[in-house]
């Protein structure tokens, strides 16, 4: 196991704050949660798991892709909305840059058989790793204060209307979410007074 | 393929994804069937294949999956020069290339980015408050959803089931193997490209 020791590290500058950020991101294949912990928790040192836990737990709840949620209040603890840039381009700014050449280079052989169909099969893998990722939360909706009939209940209908029926994100999250968290704030208000 | 984008349209694609950006909700891969659905089948700039192959590109390649999104920008921006007449050089297709990834880029990050850093502070000093905790509560069954519902349709066009078969299973076997083991991404995503390249699926 895995002592996370009391010591704890703070990036020393914008410049740290950027290079950590991009070598995190450069080894994240595919998932990049693991990796987050390891750097930032065992590694580097600054966070402690608990922080860790939290801060990714609303680094979720808000909108925009999780990684760089964290990366800015990461960043944005330490040196304010100078971090929160530097954190932010060092994420984005090299793989940006990498993904670009990846698709030119293979964009030369794009058209043969071959690389049709390896990435056919690569769209195939990384649907199904998707799916996986959805899947995987399942467990965590056992003790969602809706109760897990609701949950499957509100997920079976967001499938249909989004994957069956095809419509908007918008109007499905603007109308559903709020619902949800009516719902969810009765339940727990109603946990609470028994 | 190639397509003709005016300014109005430039604008277009950056308020969608302006308007995409606080919608993520559960990382940036859950907006990919507005994406498609905007892109691909109501505004025609990009072909279903463009969108599944900048998906599986992007997932291969290291960094965070919003990388998705600049790959299709790219490529609204490759098909926009394709449309030109005389067709533009080289370098002119790439700054317009360029041009679709940071419209797109900065569309679907600034807003979020700034929801974010202003809000993090508040949400952090209140994670106990109910208000706080039922959002959180309200949206997980939504969010596990909508990445499910995101495999689905990236597996495939959705109108030939004898035809498209073997990627279906492949699909059902990969998120199976994701679901239940520690099977290393790069060794699935190798597995798939592998299948895919020797036509067996």
């Amino acid at each position: 196991m895995n002592e996370v020791p009391a010591v704890r590290n703070a990036p020393t500058s914008n410049a740290d704050l950027f290079l950590s950020f991009n070598w995190l991101a450069l080894q994240g294949f595919g998932g990049v949660l693991a990796v987050v912990q390891r750097e930032l928790v065992e590694n580097k040192k600054w966070l402690t798991l608990e922080e860790f836990v939290e801060d990714w737990s609303v680094a979720q709840i808000l909108p925009g892709p999780n990684v760089i949620n964290l990366a800015l209040m990461i960043g944005g603890k330490h040196f304010g909305w100078r971090g929160a840039l530097s954190a932010l381009a060092g994420l984005l700014l090299v793989p940006t840059i990498l993904v670009l050449i990846i698709a030119s280079a293979i964009a030369g052989v794009a058209d043969s058989e071959a690389m049709q169909g390896a990435l056919r099969g690569m769209g195939a893998v990384s649907a199904g790793l998707i799916m996986a990722t959805g899947i995987k939360m399942l467990p965590a909706l056992k003790t969602n204060p809706m109760g897990l009939v609701a949950c499957i209940a509100m997920a079976t209908i967001t499938f249909l209307a989004i994957a069956i029926w095809r419509l908007p994100l918008s109007w499905v999250l603007l109308t559903l979410g709020p619902l949800a968290s009516l719902w969810a704030w009765r339940c727990i208000t109603k946990s609470e007074t028994v | 393929m190639s397509i003709t984008l005016n300014f109005q349209d430039w604008l277009s694609l950056l308020m969608h994804f302006v308007s995409l950006s606080l919608l993520a909700v559960g990382g940036a891969i859950t907006t990919a069937p507005d994406i498609h659905r905007y892109l691909v089948d109501e505004q025609h700039w990009l072909t279903h294949y463009q969108f599944t192959s900048s998906v599986a590109i992007a997932q291969g390649a290291p960094g965070p999956n919003v990388m998705f999104i600049a790959l299709m920008g790219w490529n609204v921006g490759m098909n926009a020069a394709a449309g030109m007449t005389p067709e533009p050089n080289m370098l002119y297709c790439v700054m317009l290339a360029l041009l679709g990834v940071l419209v797109t880029m900065v569309g679907i990050i600034i807003p979020s980015a700034t929801l974010t850093f202003f809000s993090t502070q508040w949400a952090h000093n209140n994670r106990e408050l109910k208000e706080v905790r039922a959002f959180k509560a309200g949206l997980a069954p939504l969010v596990m959803s909508l990445l499910v519902a995101t495999g689905w349709l990236l597996t495939g066009n959705h109108d030939n089931y004898a035809r498209d078969w073997p990627m279906w299973l492949l699909a059902a076997v990969t998120t199976v193997i994701v679901w239940l083991t520690n099977t290393h991404l790069l060794i699935l995503l190798t597995a798939g490209a592998l299948l895919g390249a020797f036509q067996i699926i």
